[in-house]
């Protein structure tokens, strides 16, 4: 049967797609996509869908802004903060859960529960306990981010081989020796995998956070496109996002296939 | 019900004691959080609300499209991706990292192609879930056992009756998970949308409960939407269970 682990989206994906995708695909996808992007565009029209080259030239302006540096900062000053508190809070509460079968059992349908429900609803709560300002953002991207980081490192350490617990007996290492030197190698791979679903998470948290609670950073900037019904500067901006969010998810997927194989070779 | 179960329903009813407790005794603002009663009060005054009710009808509608589209396209594009493996190696990267985008910025161009009506919403919760469903679908072909292939090639079955026979029961753990995911991401997809720009439905509700300072009806909404969502999920659990342990028991 498959967990919630196994099967979630963003994991299916290392296992099945166990080769490093070719150059030449690559190249031959984008170039696709730009083909479409610019069929929709004289489809739709420019107001519509702004065509690829206007979205480029209206990246560039937004970057060159003399604001855009401010912005851009607020964001990555949220995010970064709530993917630390997301992904050491959820490491120690995945490990904490993940070492006591029990507990694990109890917590493990309530976390699924949360992972699936709408958080965007918790956005008013979150505001009235958090106030306007960087916390709620902060706020926001951590309980994004911190479910699926808690979820995979429990199962990562549960389901490490009894005999690696049983050798750390055996050498009377202590709690925290055993966490070190068994637990956290042991269940590296599974943990990163949750890193990985963890920055997305958090990412979108962070910026939906923003597009509410904020007078700065990236999601204000979008939000306030959006309501001036300013395609090119969403255009511009969900590039941008795309961009980041891919290269920095085929980062982290390279990590994740080479501590795999390293965990298979040795 | 297991000890675990009892353990769960016991921490969860001494939280909302907990919470009772603070909330009435002062330790929380009452302008932050209402009491889980207060809330439960406000649950029946949107239920009994005619125009609630509308809402969440509509809600539900949305999701049930964008869930039926999903299925019916990510189902559609997993086999087709699974039949062209180059094209699907190229589209990796891109699937991997595909959460991380909020989908809805993408509303106002929606809004240019269907008009102001109820597509724009479904067409983001059809993004969101799409994705899961055909990344589910990949899954559960790519471990068809290559024992079932071969046993269908000797067989000489045509390729409806493969598609019948061997595809859907092997794959029929992962097809379930995809669905179940197009639930969850259905409602996430509906209702963000519905809260960010829309004017209608249980979103838009939540919203402009906030926005009115009407802290009983927002947290009634909220403990409603969970309701809903959770009971939902927890059908489709145990129906997966139940659907396991026939087909383990064959």
């Amino acid at each position: 049967m498959p967990a919630l682990q196994d099967a979630d989206p963003l994991v299916a994906m290392e296992r099945t797609g166990r080769r490093d995708t070719p150059r030449l695909d690559l190249a031959l996808l984008v170039v696709g996509l730009v083909i479409l992007w610019q069929a929709g565009t004289f489809l739709l029209g420019r107001e519509a869908l702004p065509s690829p080259l206007t979205t480029l030239a209206k990246l560039a302006t937004i970057v060159g802004d003399e604001d855009f540096p401010r912005h851009a900062w607020e964001t990555g000053r949220a995010f970064l903060t709530a993917l630390v508190i997301a992904l050491l809070a959820g490491l120690a509460a995945g490990l904490a859960l993940g070492a006591s079968r029990l507990s694990g059992e109890v917590a493990e349908p309530v976390l699924t529960a949360l992972y699936s429900i709408p958080k965007i609803t918790l956005y008013p709560v979150i505001l009235l306990l958090f106030g306007l300002g960087i916390s709620a953002k902060i706020a926001f991207g951590v309980i994004h981010g911190i479910i699926p980081v808690i979820l995979f490192t429990m199962n990562a350490v549960r389901n490490i081989r009894p005999v690696y617990l049983r050798s750390a007996r055996a050498m009377r290492l202590t709690t925290a020796q055993t966490a070190a030197t068994i637990i956290v190698p042991a269940a590296l791979p599974e943990i990163v995998s949750g890193f990985r679903i963890g920055f997305a998470l958090t990412l979108l948290g962070t910026l939906i956070g923003e597009m509410f609670a904020s007078q700065r950073g990236i999601g204000y900037m979008l939000v306030k496109a959006m309501e001036t019904s300013d395609t090119a500067t969403v255009m511009a901006l969900a590039l941008l996002l795309v961009v980041f969010a891919t290269l920095s998810s085929a980062a982290l997927l390279w990590l994740d296939r080479r501590l795999r194989r390293h965990a298979l070779t040795s | 019900m297991t000890r675990a179960g009892w353990i769960r329903l016991f921490l969860i009813a001494a939280a909302l004691c907990l919470l009772e407790a603070a909330c009435r005794l002062g330790y929380v603002s009452r302008d932050a959080v209402i009491p889980p009663t207060v809330m439960l009060q406000g649950t029946w005054r949107a239920i009994a609300s005619e125009e609630i009710r509308a809402d969440v009808l509509l809600t539900l509608q949305n999701v049930l499209l964008s869930l039926g589209l999903s299925l019916v396209a990510g189902t559609a594009g997993g086999l087709l991706l699974h039949r062209t493996p180059r094209l699907r190696r190229a589209l990796d990267p891109l699937l991997a990292s595909y959460y991380a985008v909020p989908t809805f910025v993408f509303y106002p161009l929606f809004i240019v192609l269907f008009g102001l009506n109820r597509w724009p919403l479904v067409a983001i919760g059809f993004l969101f879930a799409v994705v899961a469903v055909i990344i589910n679908t990949l899954d559960g072909l790519a471990r068809i056992p290559r024992a079932l292939v071969r046993t269908a090639a000797v067989m000489r079955l045509t390729r409806a009756q493969y598609f019948v026979h061997i595809i859907l029961p092997a794959a029929a753990p992962w097809l379930f998970t995809g669905a179940k995911f197009a639930v969850a991401y259905s409602f996430i997809g509906v209702i963000a949308g519905e809260f960010v720009v829309s004017g209608a439905g249980m979103g838009h509700a939540i919203a402009f409960a906030y926005n009115s300072f009407d802290n009983r009806m927002m947290y009634g909404l909220i403990v409603l939407l969970f309701v809903l969502v959770g009971g939902i999920n927890t059908l489709l659990w145990t129906w997966e269970r139940r659907l396991y342990a026939r087909l383990a028991g064959r």
